[in-house]
């Protein structure tokens, strides 16, 4: 903006306006976020009565009471979702590694057809597999049981989220290829050079990769509510959804004040890094 | 950082190995066919096991009466008749189409236009663009959650906090998410207060717009407008359309919040019933599998339908600079 000469006065006053609407916009933007927060701590009386975006009395007792509304215990919830979260970014991170570095750096047979093929699973909405998908994970006696959490985890150990494949695939193309010679010329095997050349430049896209892994996996709910059944082994999301089920309205309090602890891993990922995710969204087109 | 210490590694693995440098660049050649597919092998696996035969076996079932409960080897070939159920006898079927259309024809442009507008208000280099831009990515990362579409249903109910800000104006509101002509509308703008992430991708479009094509339409006496039409929108289009393609397939598959809104009912009166729910309904909850991969086919072929709709029609509208070209 140093190019704006300040004797010139009208570009200036059009900037004021421009942020006073751009601060409207965040107002209109944020509001259900900090409403969330307010009911989150406000009696079962003021939910009804109090409109205003704060409690006139802080009432903190709705987290208690909603950690504790079921049988179990939200702490078991949450564990299970940072399970399932957690595991599902190692099988993303490892899997689509190996996969791009295939794609991205090694020649073999019918490598631009199985390229073609990624590409074309890009597009491929989940919804339209889940119910072959769930016929065989039960074919396999692997739905319900003790673990039931192996048909959400194994998909990400064997690299179906394409989208992780091409942005690896696209970060390890800046990667200079006279690494990759140097390496060969030294003796290294096409696992020599992933380990010690492609492995340890390609953590900016791993990080990439673990952040939105972990935010939609943390977030989905869609695959969760159908391999999931007993209560034990809810993750939070589904476990969310027995406050709608129970119409009564004392539970609103807890309900909200289990939203905000939900949305706090993500919030949490966002505000270390927000520019990471967003720049992430920017050179990939990611969606959120 | 780690560009210096990669090849130090290598060099020092290169003396420590045995391989002589010829038999060593050799096996390279001619060896990496294998380590291509050894790389390849979970994603191929994957391929095969978690999208190939999953949507074989789906496009089989769809021609079958199967039911979770009887074995895959006694299910009943019923040809055509889940098809024809669908397009004939279902008036559930033709309702949730029409309630996925609806959603995406108007959620899809308006979360576009806000995403468009708030990124031209956002594209001038100042301090504190950085946080606008964070700030207004945030509901793109909350908003697909169970959590967040619990607080939407609330916010629009009798007495949540929509209807406490039309008071302030004496207006009295309705019971937004529980009436059936507007339960999908809340869905909408939930949908369209998540503008953030096609936001953050227009602005970085908007930032490969050459300054020099503004200076040279200032020069020929274009206003605002003028400028905004003849150069911003041409320059932006294959973002636009990107943009489109992506909102849209995104837009078909809303399922979250419908399901939080309506308790998986897909009410009241089925106004919320997303093509997705009613999908997992029929597998799900009545469980007619052989019903639901019908519809998922469906689905799929109209997805694919209008993907090459988006870009036959491309050509007409999309303008390739020469440098995007290339």
């Amino acid at each position: 903006m140093t190019t704006l000469a300040p004797a010139r006065r009208r570009p200036g006053t059009r900037q004021a306006v421009r942020l006073l609407i751009l601060i409207a916009i965040v107002a209109v933007v944020l509001y259900p976020l900090v409403w969330m927060l307010g009911t989150s701590v406000k009696s079962q009386e003021e939910i009804v009565n109090n409109i205003g975006l704060l409690p006139e009395r802080f009432t903190p007792g709705n987290y208690r009471q909603g950690w504790v509304n079921f049988d179990v215990g939200f702490g078991r919830f949450f564990l299970n979702s940072a399970t399932v979260s957690l595991l599902t970014v190692v099988g993303n991170a490892l899997s689509c590694l190996l996969a791009a570095y295939a794609f991205a750096r090694l020649r073999f047979r019918l490598r631009r057809v199985w390229f073609t093929v990624m590409i074309g699973t890009l597009l491929l909405p989940g919804h339209v597999l889940i119910v072959p998908q769930y016929i065989l994970f039960r074919s396999l006696g692997l739905v319900g049981g003790d673990w039931p959490y192996l048909p959400l985890l194994i998909p990400h150990f064997l690299a179906t989220e394409a989208f992780f494949v091409f942005l690896m695939v696209q970060f390890m193309r800046g990667i200079p290829r006279e690494l990759d010679e140097a390496a060969k010329i030294d003796g290294a095997s096409a696992f020599g050079v992933f380990r010690h050349v492609i492995l340890p430049l390609s953590r900016p896209a791993l990080v990439t990769t673990a952040i939105f892994s972990f935010i939609w996996t943390w977030n989905d709910f869609f695959r969760q509510l159908v391999y999931l059944s007993k209560l034990d082994d809810y993750t939070v999301p589904v476990a969310l959804t027995l406050f709608i089920d129970s119409t009564s309205q004392s539970a609103v309090g807890p309900m909200f004040a289990m939203s905000v602890l939900s949305l706090l891993p993500v919030f949490l990922f966002f505000l270390a890094f927000q520019r990471l995710l967003v720049e992430g969204i920017n050179t990939s087109g990611i969606k959120g | 950082m780690a560009l210096t210490t990669a090849p130090d590694r290598t060099r020092r693995t290169g003396p420590a190995g045995t391989h002589p440098a010829g038999r060593g660049s050799g096996r390279v050649r001619h060896g990496e066919g294998p380590a291509g597919y050894v790389f390849l092998s979970p994603w191929l696996i994957g391929l095969m096991g978690i999208t190939a035969i999953p949507m074989l076996l789906s496009l089989w079932l769809s021609f079958t009466d199967y039911d979770i409960l009887t074995p895959l080897s006694e299910v009943r070939w019923v040809g055509l008749a889940n098809y024809e159920r669908m397009f004939t006898a279902d008036p559930a079927y033709w309702h949730a189409v029409r309630v996925t259309l609806t959603f995406a024809l108007v959620a899809v442009p308006l979360k576009l236009a806000a995403a468009l507008g708030v990124a031209l208000l956002l594209n001038r280099a100042w301090r504190g663009v950085g946080l606008f831009r964070a700030l207004f990515y945030l509901p793109s990362l909350l908003g697909g959650s169970v959590a967040l579409a619990i607080v939407w249903v609330n916010m629009f109910n009798r007495d949540g906090a929509f209807n406490s800000f039309l008071a302030l104006f004496g207006v009295e509101g309705l019971p937004w998410a529980s009436d059936p002509d507007w339960a999908l509308e809340t869905l909408m703008v939930l949908a369209i207060w998540q503008f953030g992430a096609p936001m953050v991708i227009f602005l970085a479009g908007l930032k490969q717009i050459p300054t020099d094509l503004y200076e040279a339409a200032s020069v020929d006496g274009a206003g605002t407008w003028r400028k905004f039409r003849a150069v911003t929108l041409p320059m932006l289009s294959p973002v636009i359309f990107f943009n489109l393609v992506l909102e849209t397939i995104h837009g078909f598959q809303g399922f979250t919040a419908a399901f939080v809104l309506s308790h998986g009912t897909g009410g009241p009166v089925d106004s919320t019933l997303m093509y997705t729910l009613k999908l997992y309904i029929s597998g799900f909850t009545d469980l007619e599998m052989g019903y639901a991969s019908a519809m998922a086919w469906v689905f799929l072929a109209a997805i694919a339908l209008i993907t090459a709709i988006f870009f036959s029609t491309g050509r007409f509208w999309v303008h390739y600079s020469d440098g995007e070209s290339s």
